[in-house]
């Protein structure tokens, strides 16, 4: 057993508890199952009753890297990421070193000291110290050799739960549900989360102010809520927006998403008595292939999607302007993650804004959603089925890894009141009372043509689906008229899919001059960053946007109603800024708009953002670390 | 047999279609392009089988061959996708709706360059639908580049001489898992409409390279796939006879006469030898005999490969052709709210 003597300095036992409000950081390698125990955790937090924010921060990598893991707590509700740490769990020995560097002064450290020295430690006497021998304890009190790298971490889970001051029975609930089909696995974690709670409880006075208590009744704030990824919710909507045709290609952060869908589609779609299948899932060889088969399922009726991230939309580029300008339906998701190129495949970001609204050579727009919560994965997953039919084009939704493979509270969500929107398809029955089919004929003055599918044994039915110049009646043509006749009325249809679209989101304060636009997982941190910006003295009104074609007439009413507005962006040149600029235009609106924009590929924090509006006012920054974001522009 | 060398327009076929359902548009390729004869020959099997024209699917690429779907089965429904997409059109198509007929054109540019990827793993896979490849050795609409299936020694009509080896793909579809591989010259028209009726009646993907002379761009002395050469060296493998169910019995075959072989919609193959004795159930013999011959410089032609009990993709993915995917509505899709409350009960 390595020495657990610890610093020399004697810390001061804080005089104040801080309860329900830190940060923890689980520091492991990657490959050691530290994810499921860091969930249990998570979860026991959950059921607490507590807002909680886990986040997985993890490389591209199967064995061996550094990975860490973030648990915000925090009963004001703040679930984003925070910047500062208040516990580090040290259990890698690569990054030790530095884990404890970074830390600030007077925070905590839980560590297995049965493989990490205590020599960084001897510098930072400030610090608050727990060695738990954790290798050591798993190799006397857990039977199952093959197990105990992975139970060291259900070890630690449970110090953890310990020193926090936490009702151990709300954990071994979880462990019990967690491992519900496997009663073996249940005892043996049972037993790793005990050594941990034992050894804390034995071995470990309270030397921090922090406490994690449980909050029930009314201060519940997890009431009737799950916690959950994004991809989960996303491919839920899916489920329920009636996908039958799944064709994709593994690439993270997406691939969950589609691996989900596949759950459900077995639990939900096959028939018990006849084993028929009501879906269709291809794991396509490439991206290319993937949208084909979507464009190809959507052309003949069916509603089809496919999943992706940054490199993938870059490749369905050409397929996704052939189903704009042939009109074709289909739903492409893109789990954003960091590029350009493979970028940081494993870290979040937004900057892919520019990519789907553009996705093509040519005068193209594309639908694009963009949910800023789990629950709205779920409905914006749903409803661009409808969109994608109702518009005859891709419909495109941007979450990003954050949203989708990190743990979200969420709401369950509203379970469809209306049936599917199929939207302008001619039955046979259709055809018999118009005098001609034009599939491409602005018939209703919408821009959003009539169309017929393949099978339809009527005589007027039959038409030429192209991505070259066409008529009206689907003829090829190369006549410039037409062709810019059917431009126009392409950019008609996306102006009527513009109000068709979810309405934005608006939290206006009274007395507010300063506008806040946010979109996505930035959300997320959106109301910590407006208090710590109130707390400065400024008031803001906050926009969410959630769909472009951007809703100009909301925007710019946003814009004449404050002085100055910040757009939040996850990327580094403001794409989302790009899009407001070209669709407002006029001096009065565009020359408001000042810039806050975070890209080193961590999820967005709170301080990044009030620091970044501060800066730009003008006004004393709080924290000084840059950490990686570009912080304010104008 | 129910092939006939010449049609009347007025004709009906057995289903009550008329000749002009399965023609198309006036072609707009070069006059005597090999490919207007596969147009042709598309036009009389599917009037013969007497397909029905709506079900009828017509995927295809980008290029000269990409362009003929507009030329046959006008009451069928197009889809002039994107350069080397047409099998994941096909695919996707298929999916949605079993029933549909998917017959795809493309080009060699198409399969055997930019579209490969597709045109591999939609063998793997084995879809059923007809996938037609009107093969030239030669760019047409950009005027004149070598394609990958020109042969070592092939000259462009600028004298340039191509040194690089050219895709078999025929010996691709058998490698990569395909079910049916066949090859012929366009101008053939009794193979040529044995051999189309063969891959629609096929259950899974029916590759049919199609040698089909360029007569713009690659008609020359020196080129490897000229109507002059490709007649010259066009070897039949065997007499590919196709017998509709419908069609009367014929006499029972002597042993050793000819090789039988049904397919899956009650119709079959007869398979007389001309050149070499082969069955063409013998994967490993179809692969021996298409290098002998690639060595020799000839082009063999006929059905070189077919297996019949490979399942088909959409049977593999359990569908069911009389409850389409594109027909199925909520009551069909949606789950109930207490099977959705109580999957996501797991993450409470």
């Amino acid at each position: 057993m390595s020495p657990t003597k610890v610093m020399e300095a004697p810390v001061e036992p804080m005089a104040k508890v801080i309860v329900n409000d830190l940060s923890i950081e689980m520091a492991t390698a990657n490959g050691t199952g530290s994810q499921s125990a860091n969930s249990i955790f998570s979860k026991t937090l959950f059921r607490m009753g507590i807002p909680v924010g886990p986040k997985n921060l993890f490389p591209s990598n199967i064995q061996g890297l550094p990975t860490w893991f973030t648990i915000r707590i925090s009963r004001q509700g703040y679930t984003a990421r925070k910047k500062e740490l208040d516990w580090l769990v040290g259990m890698n020995p690569d990054s030790w070193e530095k884990d404890v560097k970074d830390l600030l002064p007077g925070r905590v450290v839980l560590y297995n000291s049965s493989e990490l020295s205590d020599g960084p430690l001897k510098s930072r006497p400030d610090l608050i110290a727990y060695p738990v021998p954790i290798s050591d304890l798993v190799r006397d009190k857990i039977p199952n050799p093959q197990l105990r790298k992975l139970l060291a971490n259900v070890v630690y889970v449970g110090a953890l739960a310990q020193l926090l001051c936490m009702d151990p029975e709300i954990l071994f609930s979880v462990i019990r549900d967690n491992f519900k089909s496997k009663p073996k696995a249940v005892d043996i974690n049972l037993l790793a989360a005990r050594v941990g709670i034992e050894y804390a409880r034995e071995r470990l006075p309270k030397k921090d102010p922090y406490r994690v208590e449980a909050m029930t009744g009314e201060k519940n704030a997890n009431t009737g809520k799950i916690l959950v990824d994004g991809n989960t919710m996303s491919a839920l909507g899916c489920l329920m927006g009636g996908c039958t045709v799944l064709a994709w290609y593994p690439i993270t952060p997406s691939s969950s998403l589609c691996e989900t869908l596949i759950g459900m589609f077995e639990k939900f779609r096959v028939d018990p008595a006849t084993g028929e299948h009501r879906y269709a899932a291809v794991q396509c060889e490439d991206e290319l292939a993937s949208i084909g088969v979507v464009l190809g399922a959507g052309w003949a009726g069916a509603r089809a999607l496919t999943s992706t991230a940054g490199p993938g939309l870059s490749l369905m580029n050409e397929f996704a302007g052939y189903g704009y300008y042939a009109e074709v339906p289909g739903v492409i998701f893109d789990v954003q993650r960091v590029g350009p190129s493979t970028g940081l495949p494993t870290r979040t970001s937004q900057g892919d804004i520019l990519e789907a609204v553009y996705c093509s050579h040519g005068d193209t727009e594309h639908i694009v959603l963009i949910p800023g919560s789990p629950e709205e994965c779920c409905e914006f997953g749903r409803i661009a089925f409808d969109l994608a039919e109702q518009f005859q084009t891709p419909v495109f939704v941007l979450t990003d890894l954050d949203l989708g493979m990190n743990f979200w509270t969420s709401e369950i969500p509203p379970y469809p009141t209306q049936g599917f929107k199929r939207g302008k398809v001619l039955k046979p029955a259709d055809l018999d009372k118009i005098g001609t089919f034009g599939r491409y004929l602005d018939v209703d003055g919408d821009g959003v043509p009539w169309r017929t599918l393949p099978g339809n044994p009527h005589p007027k039915a039959a038409y030429f689906t192209r991505g070259s110049g066409h008529t009206e009646y689907a003829t090829y043509s190369e006549d410039p008229d037409t062709y810019a006749r059917n431009l126009d009325r392409l950019k008609k249809k996306l102006e009527t899919a513009r109000g068709a679209l979810p309405r934005p989101r608006l939290e206006a304060v009274p007395g507010a001059r300063i506008g806040l636009i946010a979109f996505g997982s930035t959300h997320n941190a959106m109301r910590e960053a407006r208090d710590q910006l109130a707390e400065a003295g400024l008031k803001t009104n906050y926009l969410r946007i959630v769909a472009s074609p951007l809703p100009l007439e909301e925007l710019r009413k946003f814009f004449d109603g404050n002085d100055c507005v910040y757009l939040i962006e996850q990327n580094r040149d403001g794409q989302m800024e790009i899009c407001l600029r070209a669709g407002l235009r006029d001096g009065c609106y565009v020359d408001k708009i000042r810039g806050v924009h975070h890209y080193n590929g961590l999820p967005i924090d709170a301080r990044t953002i009030s620091d970044g509006v501060l800066a730009l006012e003008r006004r004393p920054v709080v924290s000084s670390g840059n950490n990686g974001s570009g912080g304010g522009r104008v | 047999m129910s092939d006939s060398p010449t049609q009347t327009p007025v004709k009906m076929n057995r289903a009550g279609f008329k000749y002009t359902d399965y023609q198309g548009l006036p072609t707009t390729l070069c006059k005597g392009c090999g490919h207007n004869s596969v147009t042709n020959h598309i036009i009389n099997a599917y009037f013969d089988l007497g397909l029905a024209p709506y079900n009828v699917v017509k995927p295809s690429g980008i290029g000269c061959s990409s362009k003929t779907p507009a030329y046959f089965i006008h009451a069928g429904y197009g889809i002039n996708a994107t350069h080397g997409r047409m099998p994941s059109i096909s695919l996707g198509a298929k999916l949605a709706n079993s029933r549909l007929q998917i017959i795809g054109v493309s080009g060699d540019g198409d399969t055997a360059s930019i579209g490969t990827g597709q045109f591999v793993h939609i063998l793997r896979r084995n879809l059923d639908m007809v996938y037609v490849i009107e093969n030239n050795g030669v760019y047409g609409l950009t005027k004149g580049q070598f394609s990958a299936t020109a042969e070592p020694g092939a000259k462009l009509k600028t004298g340039e001489m191509n040194d690089l080896q050219d895709l078999d793909l025929c010996s691709m579809a058998i490698l990569c898992g395909g079910s049916f591989a066949a090859r012929c010259y366009s101008n053939d028209a009794k193979m040529m409409r044995a051999l189309i009726k063969a891959a629609v009646s096929h259950a899974g993907t029916a590759v049919l390279d199609v040698i089909s002379p360029c007569v713009t761009f690659n008609n020359h002395d020196g080129s490897t796939k000229s109507f002059d050469y490709v007649k010259e060296h066009d070897i039949h493998l065997n007499e590919v006879g196709y017998v509709a169910s419908w069609d009367p019995p014929e006499a029972e075959l002597k042993p050793g006469e000819a090789t039988k072989i049904p397919l899956p919609d009650g119709s079959h193959l007869v398979i007389r030898q001309v050149s070499d004795q082969h069955d063409p159930r013998d994967r490993l013999g179809a692969l021996k005999l298409l290098e002998e011959y690639r060595k020799k410089g000839e082009i063999l032609s006929g059905l070189i490969y077919i297996n019949p009990d490979q399942p088909d993709f959409t049977r593999s993915c359990k569908l069911n052709p009389e409850r389409a995917l594109a027909e199925l509505s909520e009551a069909d899709l949606l789950p109930t709210r207490e099977q959705i409350t109580s999957y996501l009960s797991q993450h409470g």
